[in-house]
């Protein structure tokens, strides 16, 4: 154990570096939580200062590297890392060579993330159900024209076909991006109450994660053990699944679900959720360009297998909620987010809460209620709390998790929530909390507090009470700081 | 059935029906009409024909039909057709030695090939050397004709410190190899099928290896599972060089459906007319071929694996076979089936006899006693002696047990190339091992690794 902790430290430091540059260059920004200034209006997603909305603040994304070609090359890092970091002449005026950023919601941005993919590696495809036409949430708008029916492809409905056959490309060692999910009946409608945009006509109710059931779940699993199994001699590291994902307001069973806790034994398969655009092209491009044995002889294959990025499949679960509500400035360039590594969104010293995807908006509502609590609130939120400093933490990648991030946030704050859609039995919430007690033990100060979905279904008419809401955040808080 | 096996020894009218559909359709074809609803299946319209060249006594067929496959099996390399026939007559050998090993408790587990040596030598004697290679479990045939190093195989089997294949991780006879282009196997069945549609789809782009083909082998209990349907239907949709031989472990010949997944005879595992049926209705050009004829099978998979490359789309061969072996090693057969019923099986239709018989009736013969003696004995002889080393041979290093989970880190700096549940995991073991070490319950096991106990010490 000891000799973990040891371990944990040394991988703490980078980490910490780029939280610190995070927060000197968000002085600028109005924290959200620990606010003083009275906002009238609780946030949501549409004003959320969890989003960068401007753009110095989005080319300030902790963790961000580019890699561009007059940078690094496609492929061949030149010179050092740290010629990727963010530098001051990245930040001047756009017209003064720095960089550009553009307004973009989360589909938007997962589009130019597999933009970037489909020009600069040959081998990438593209595929799915319904992709070709754009997808039914946009994501591959316009590529099929752009690249060709051959590397943007519809498929058969069939998810364990789409992953297997995903796994016998990358085998081959050709990129495969497959995506996850189809329309029910093609039925379109108005899209609910979440959608910012009253007027909006999309196609509704279509998703992933029901198709992320057996046998599917099989196949996946299948990819994670094809390095393993063959004693690194075959691999499929450079398969990316795709699928929407969670709650959208009235998905009800299968429509809602939030797998990623199916694929935690899975060993060998990684999983991301984003949470906003940035997020989501970051992160997809810093495992689509992946590295892999350039199983190939041809030479333009080898090429792009030395760009070493994420070289194992992983399992990118897209909240879709988020596809139209999130809205970024995001850079333009080719950038890439770290996998493994977690986000601490606001620093904090009482209280740490973990949570991915869009649970943080809920979570940063709650605290503006806390802080500013309405007449029906007042009297359930004690007066003590309402200046309460708490330390958001977004774990972005859920496998393999950044537990030094953690661990280092509740050995400071001694209380820990965590939260999320997903039911809590063998969930994620489990299995950090169980990782916490056994690191963290003489620092706790209450029990690790778990705040998922129920372990039912997810019920359609229900679903109000079924997510962990702001009151049961609220609720949440208040128990874990008065135990 | 009887008649339908001797009479049609060519390419029958039905499969030249299917060969005729193309990978890439612009329309959704027409059907004829009809005024009265006409149910129908493939048993109904009677059982598609296997091809078939020799008869159980090696003679080729005299049926006049035939005159142009019979021409291009006589054209066939004879060099070529001895290979086959040495690499057959290697496997029982093979099999033999290894079942009873495993009897001994010297190995874990092993799968034969008793019967199905025509069928899987003879395909792979069809196939480019560079050709990708999806298998299931029982085509040791295409690795050995591939040259694939005993020692190796026998790594494998017994899990030393030599298996590349697997480093020790999967069970016996789940081999692999890049440089033989033969995918490492794995048990779940079925799984290799769509993932052989995105290897040939893959392969379609991959310049330089336009002339290259995917094949993909199941058993016939394989085409039961989802993947099957969802592989064949991709696979038809999207293209791509690619070869389905699809082993259906039955016997034509007196015994009706005396096929068997495990235990469970084909009689429960379809009610269609075997696999070759389905193959049209997923557009697929579909062959059936007599399992126990390796010429007819080479000839099938040739042709095939032509009509793979030049319409870059997928070609269903189903071989008709026996399964004359147990299961495996874990299944004592005649708990389900008579023993007699297979011995009949043995000496009534084996394709080493057919070719053997084949091979010495030709106006040159290309085979002897003599000769087979000799292949026999040199088999015998490097199997064994590559058995006793690998038998002797170390386990892996115990390290192995937690690398390639995910891609080895790189360029970061991390001491460890493994991410980190893995890397803490490992070093919990190695506190266990400094502590528990020399207790008697781990003390023996350690020393079956490689390195041992010291190499341990050195994580």
């Amino acid at each position: 154990m000891l000799a973990a902790l040891r371990s944990s430290v040394s991988r703490t430091a980078p980490t910490s570096r780029q939280h610190a540059r995070s927060l000197a260059s968000s002085s600028r920004r109005t924290s959200p939580a620990n606010s003083q200034t009275v906002v009238a209006q609780p946030p949501t997603v549409a004003n959320s200062s969890l989003l960068r909305t401007d753009r110095a603040e989005a080319l300030w994304t902790p963790g961000l590297r580019w890699q561009d070609e007059e940078q690094v090359g496609v492929g061949f890092p030149k010179g050092r890392q740290q010629d990727r970091e963010i530098k001051e002449t990245d930040l001047a005026d756009v017209e003064a060579g720095g960089r550009a950023t553009e307004k973009l919601n989360m589909y938007q941005a997962i589009r130019s993330a597999l933009q970037i993919v489909m020009q600069k590696d040959p081998t990438s495809m593209v595929f799915g159900e319904d992709v070709s036409f754009g997808g039914v949430f946009r994501c591959t708008m316009g590529l099929a024209d752009q690249y060709g029916s051959e590397r943007v492809f519809n498929t058969p409905l069939t998810e364990q076909g789409i992953a297997g056959f995903g796994i016998g490309m990358a085998a081959m060692g050709h990129t495969a991006v497959a995506e996850m999910h189809r329309p029910k009946g093609g039925a379109i409608d108005l899209f609910s109450r979440w959608d910012r945009f009253a007027d909006y006509i999309s196609v509704s109710l279509t998703c992933g994660p029901q198709r992320l059931d057996t046998p599917l779940r099989l196949s996946i699993s299948n990819s994670a053990k094809y390095r393993f199994r063959s004693g690194g001699m075959f691999d499929c590291g450079s398969l990316t699944f795709r699928s929407p994902c969670s709650a959208v307001g009235h998905g009800g069973l299968y429509h809602s679900q939030s797998p990623e806790a199916y694929f935690l034994q899975a060993s060998g398969v990684k999983i991301v959720v984003p949470r906003s655009p940035i997020q989501a092209k970051g992160l997809l491009l810093g495992e689509l360009e992946s590295a892999r044995t350039a199983y190939s002889q041809h030479a333009l294959i080898r090429v792009i297998a030395a760009a070493i990025r994420d070289p194992n499949p992983v399992l990118f679960l897209e909240p879709k909620i988020l596809y139209r509500s999130a809205i970024e400035q995001v850079p333009v360039s080719d950038y890439e987010l770290p996998l493994g590594s977690a986000e601490v969104l606001q620093e904090g010293k009482d209280i740490t809460i973990i949570s991915y995807g869009p649970p943080l908006y809920t979570i940063e509502t709650a605290l503006h209620h806390m802080r500013h609590p309405s007449e029906d609130l007042q009297k359930l939120i004690p007066q003590d709390m309402r200046g309460l400093s708490v330390e958001l933490i977004d774990l972005r990648t859920i496998v393999p998790y950044d537990i030094e991030t953690v661990v280092k946030s509740v050995n400071k704050t001694g209380r820990c929530m965590i939260v999320h859609e997903a039911p809590s039995a063998g969930s994620v919430a489990s299995e950090l909390a169980a990782e916490i007690q056994q690191r963290c033990f003489l620092r706790l100060e209450a029990p690790v507090k778990r705040l998922t979905g129920w372990d039912t279904p997810f019920g359609l008419a229900y679903e109000k009470f079924y997510l962990p809401d702001q009151i049961r955040i609220l609720d949440g808080i208040i128990e874990t700081m008065r135990y | 059935m009887l008649r339908t096996l001797a009479s049609k020894a060519t390419l029958t009218r039905s499969a030249r029906r299917a060969f005729s559909t193309t990978a890439r359709r612009t329309h959704t074809p027409l059907s004829a009409l009809s005024t009265t609803p006409e149910f129908s299946n493939s048993v109904r319209q009677g059982t598609i024909p296997a091809f078939r060249l020799l008869g159980p006594d090696g003679a080729l067929t005299d049926d006049a039909a035939a005159q142009s496959w019979v021409e291009k099996a006589k054209e066939v390399d004879g060099d070529k057709l001895k290979r086959m026939l040495e690499v057959m007559t290697m496997m029982p050998i093979l099999d033999q030695i290894l079942y009873s090993s495993q009897r001994q408790g010297r190995i874990s587990f092993y799968m034969t090939a008793y019967g199905e040596e025509g069928t899987v030598v003879g395909s792979a004697a069809a196939w480019e050397n560079d050709d990708e290679v999806f298998a299931q479990y029982r085509e040791v045939g295409v690795l050995l004709w591939r040259g694939y190093p005993l020692s190796s195989l026998m790594a494998q089997v017994f899990s030393t410190k030599n298996d590349a294949a697997t480093k020790g991780r999967q069970m016996p006879v789940h081999y692999g190899s890049r440089e033989h282009h033969f995918h490492t196997i794995s048990s779940p069945l079925g799984t290799q099928l769509p993932q052989a549609a995105g290897a040939a789809y893959a392969l379609k782009r991959t310049p330089g290896r336009e002339n290259s083909c995917v094949v993909c082998y199941a058993g016939e209990g394989a085409t039961s599972e989802g993947d099957f349907h969802a592989a064949l239907n991709m696979a038809s949709v999207l293209g791509g060089p690619l070869v389905y031989v699809v082993r259906l472990l039955s016997l034509s010949r007196g015994v009706q459906n005396n096929g068997f997944a495990i235990s469970t005879p084909v009689s429960q595992q379809y009610a269609g007319d075997g696999i070759a049926a389905r193959g049209p209705g997923y557009g697929i050009d579909t062959v059936r071929v007599d399992g126990n004829d390796p010429l007819a099978v080479y000839l099938a998979c040739k042709e095939a694996r032509r009509r793979a490359v030049e319409g870059q789309k997928p070609v269903l061969v189903e071989a008709m076979t026996y399964r004359v072996g147990h299961h495996s090693t874990s299944d004592d057969s005649s708990a389900y089936r008579s023993p007699t019923a297979v011995e009949s099986v043995k000496k009534l239709d084996s394709p080493l006899h057919r070719l053997r018989k084949y091979l010495e009736s030709l106006p040159t013969p290309l085979w002897s006693t003599e000769h087979e003696t000799k292949v026999k004995d040199t088999s015998k002889r490097a199997i064994l002696k590559e058995f006793s080393k690998a038998e002797k041979d170390k386990k892996p290093p115990l390290g192995y047990m937690f690398g390639d989970v995910f891609a080895p880190r790189t360029g970061d700096g991390e001491a460890s190339e493994l991410e980190r549940p893995q890397r803490e995991q490992k070093e919990e073991l190695k506190r266990l091992i400094e502590k528990w070490g020399e207790t008697d319950g781990w003390k023996k096991e350690l020393e079956k690794f490689d390195g041992g106990r010291a190499a341990v010490d050195k994580w």
